[in-house]
């Protein structure tokens, strides 16, 4: 039997799902032989290149590139999680929501204490490179369906652990409190 | 203003303890708590002043703005709008000339929503410069601003008479009414107050009256339903200086007002229960921490406590046994539902924001002051002074194998005859409702809004601590209700309105999930969002307390029990749909740095 293959990111995060992730210490070598790795960080593979079965989603949309990674995983997975606070919530990032994009900008390139009197051009980076912030910051089924969600700050190593096993064998996932609970 | 706020002060030895009752008496005297005064708080208890300013902050009447000469809270819970609350606070708005949450231009009145005050089986009702109004009507409401306006004192604006039983006291003084309807053996009036303490104590040693409320199989009446005996032993086998036994009658879930009349009718009863468990894990100090909503009883409770004293039931060497010394005093709350969580009650009561703890450790080890503490419901130690007069097995013989004894009832709704009732375990939900006469019933809701949504196909369910558990509360509605507009999102907004915002799952979740509720409720609900709905659910048992763990019953027990519902508003055709707009959603930054959104 193929084994199922699991591709990550990190959208709107700071990677500290990612490292809990890593957290599950030896239970890594387990892991390799249950799964294969798609497109994420831990590997470096940058673009799908099969059909996944499981992709962990860390961290909500500030921009749109996050908006097309995420699309382009619901698009590749036939199962999305979404990992920790930000994934579900918005989380940090979206502590900006009760400010306009503009009041965001403004502080960061005119304003802020450390560039105001050094922007004498009043320069707003604007390169078509660079991507582009979204309105607000939306938790990941605000913008696609997602399957399932494992709380934290980061999720517990055991929780994304126990999640991952119990969806592989196809368990339910009945979760201990001491497991969820990340506080 | 700073020589009154000094003289606060030093009513409290500047102890930095008893913040709480230092703001409680600013916001009474001052009808708000000034920036000075909490400056001058956090010189006199040599605490920061960040320290003053987040207990001020944390609960919903302290306030920093004036409320007003007369500050009116009107109640929120489902029971009040279900009696008119909307016509009240129209009338209200109307009459006074400004909207809720704010004041009158003069300074006069203040209207403010308040969550439920314990009063769901006579609503809707308000809270006036600490005095109960309730049963409202809009002509009432018209009539109190019209007597505040013409210059009445707080006691004559009451023209109803006073409520039944010790209400009508001098001591109280209350429009309230108990409206007990049924007595069983805890509330059972045949008992002399301070027999236990006096005749019985002195035949048990501690572990005595550990063992006998261990063979009552007695678990607490809060709703958690934790073993008290094995609770007291834990407790007194902890190690610590001091030792503290509370009281916890900070009853806050939504319909729930069984503790309020326990107070007002056997407050003895109850004192006399905090001597035992005292006495059973030597404890020194007591601390009957009562919310904000019940501090009309203040006096009758102070005089009872002063009395006791005086009968030598309190104080040093208690009736006769050398060495055992207990004194009890009252703490108020200051609005907040989360500090009915044991752990939260002991931060509450030490001065702090109701934050519940991290645990372990649990209470019993490190509770109030970081000693060992036991935090029990109001009819919990009431059941233990029955305990120790007849016995262990005597108990056992009421109420069912898992759920020994009795359980206070407190039933509001559409029903004949709302108020307290004193049942055995085993009555199934169809019992109440027949007892209560209430026809035509949709839905009961057991235990509060944490608590269980149950449909007429469970109503031979029975209230046990295995079944459906209840810390007191049942709710019922007939079929006249909107079940998923009155009640789950009114408890939904209940939960967002106290969470105290420690866990982002609290703070969060539960705003997501009111959304979704409110685009169900707007038809432009899909099947996804159902599934969404559950699977939030999940997520909020990761919150550190009961409140978050709990804050999405309402949802995940109506759409268990009334899913129906969901689906005559949803579109039943589609399966999954975010809206979700990327082009307008970068509009905004493209904007704010000249550039052209992609085509």
């Amino acid at each position: 039997m193929n084994k199922p293959i699991v591709a990550t990111t990190s959208l709107a995060g700071c990677f500290g799902c990612h490292m809990s992730l890593l957290d599950i210490d030896e239970r890594i070598l387990h892991l390799i032989d249950l799964v294969d790795f798609n497109k994420s960080p831990i590997n470096d593979i940058k673009k799908f290149t099969k059909t996944c079965d499981i992709g962990l989603i860390e961290g909500g949309c500030c921009l749109d590139e996050n908006v097309h990674v995420l699309q382009d995983f619901r698009k590749n997975c036939k199962i999305l999680i979404s990992v920790g606070e930000c994934a579900i919530m918005g989380g940090l990032p979206a502590m900006r929501n009760g400010l306009s994009v503009k009041e965001c900008l403004d502080e960061a390139y005119l304003n802020g204490p450390t560039v105001k009197n050094h922007n004498q051009g009043k320069v707003m980076p604007n390169d078509e490179e660079l991507p582009v912030l979204l309105n607000k910051v939306y938790p990941c089924h605000e913008v696609v369906k997602i399957d399932y969600y494992l709380p934290g700050c980061p999720p517990r190593a055991d929780l994304i652990w126990e999640a991952l096993v119990a969806l592989i064998h196809g368990n339910e996932m009945d979760l201990p409190y001491e497991v969820i609970k990340f506080d | 203003m700073k020589s009154a706020i000094h003289k606060i002060t030093k009513t409290y030895h500047n102890d930095k303890t008893r913040l709480m009752d230092m703001l409680i008496e600013v916001q009474s005297e001052f009808g708000y708590i000034p920036n000075e005064a909490i400056d001058e708080i956090a010189v006199a208890t040599k605490i920061s002043r960040a320290d003053v300013e987040q207990t001020r902050s944390f609960y919903h009447f302290f306030s920093t703005q004036y409320t007003g000469k007369f500050a009116i809270y009107l109640n929120t819970s489902v029971s009040s709008f279900m009696r008119g609350r909307n016509d009240v606070a129209r009338t209200l708005e109307k009459e006074v000339g400004c909207h809720f949450n704010s004041v009158s231009k003069d300074g006069l009145i203040g209207l403010f929503d308040t969550s439920c005050i314990g009063m769901s089986d006579q609503e809707p009702a308000a809270i006036i410069n600490g005095k109960i109004f309730p049963n409202l009507t809009p002509f009432r409401a018209k009539e109190l601003v019209r007597d505040i306006r013409a210059g009445k004192t707080l006691e004559e604006l009451v023209v109803e008479g006073y409520g039944d039983g010790q209400n009508s006291s001098e001591e109280i003084k209350a429009v309230v009414n108990n409206n007990i309807r049924k007595i069983g053996p805890v509330l059972d009036m045949n008992y002399k107050p301070g027999h236990a303490i006096k005749e019985k104590l002195k035949q048990y040693t501690p572990d005595q009256i550990i063992a006998e409320v261990k063979a009552s199989n007695i678990r607490g009446r809060g709703g958690a339903g934790f073993p008290t005996g094995m609770k007291w032993e834990l407790c007194r086998k902890a190690e610590g200086k001091q030792k503290y036994i509370f009281c916890n009658a900070d009853e806050g879930e939504p319909g729930t007002f069984k503790d309020r009349v326990i107070l007002t009718q056997r407050p003895k009863l109850l004192l006399e229960g905090m001597v035992i468990a005292a006495y059973a894990v030597g404890a020194t100090e007591g601390i009957l921490y009562i919310r904000h909503e019940y501090k009309y009883l203040k006096n009758y409770l102070e005089n009872l406590i002063q009395g006791a004293h005086e009968r030598n039931l309190l104080g040093k060497n208690i009736a006769g046994i050398k060495g055992f010394n207990f004194d009890i005093r009252i703490q108020y709350g200051a609005g907040a539902y989360v500090c009915g969580e044991e752990s939260a009650l002991i931060e509450s009561a030490e001065g702090k924001r109701g934050e519940p703890r991290d645990r372990p450790p649990f209470p019993v080890e490190k509770g109030y002051l970081d000693q060992p503490t036991i935090v029990n419901n109001v009819e919990t130690f009431c059941a233990v002074v029955k305990i120790l007069l007849n016995g262990g097995e005597w108990y056992k013989s009421f109420g069912t194998d898992d759920s020994t004894g009795t359980k206070v009832l407190s039933i509001s709704g559409d029903c004949k005859f709302p108020g307290v009732y004193e049942v055995e375990w085993g009555f199934s939900v169809n019992d109440i409702c027949e007892m209560v006469g209430a026809d035509d019933v949709q839905a009961v809701q057991v235990g509060g809004p944490s608590g269980s949504l149950v449909d007429p196909g469970d109503f031979d369910r029975i209230l046990s601590y295995g079944d459906l558990s209840t810390g007191g509360s049942l709710m019922i509605f007939n079929a006249g209700r909107d079940i998923l507009e009155e009640v789950v999102l009114n408890f939904t907004d209940f939960f967002i309105e106290e969470s105290c915002g420690s866990c982002s799952t609290c703070r969060v979740m539960p705003v997501l999930l009111r959304n979704k509720l409110k685009k169900i409720l707007d038809a432009r609900g899909i099947k996804q969002d159902l599934k969404d709905m559950e699977e939030w659910g999940k997520v909020l048992k990761a919150s550190r307390c009961g409140l978050g763990q709990t804050a999405a019953n309402p949802i995940l027990t109506s759409l268990k029990n009334f899913r129906y519902l969901y689906h005559k508003k949803i579109q039943m055709g589609t399966d999954f749909d975010t809206g979700f707009d990327l082009k307008a959603a970068v509009i905004d930054a493209s904007e704010a740095v000249g550039r052209m959104p992609e085509a």
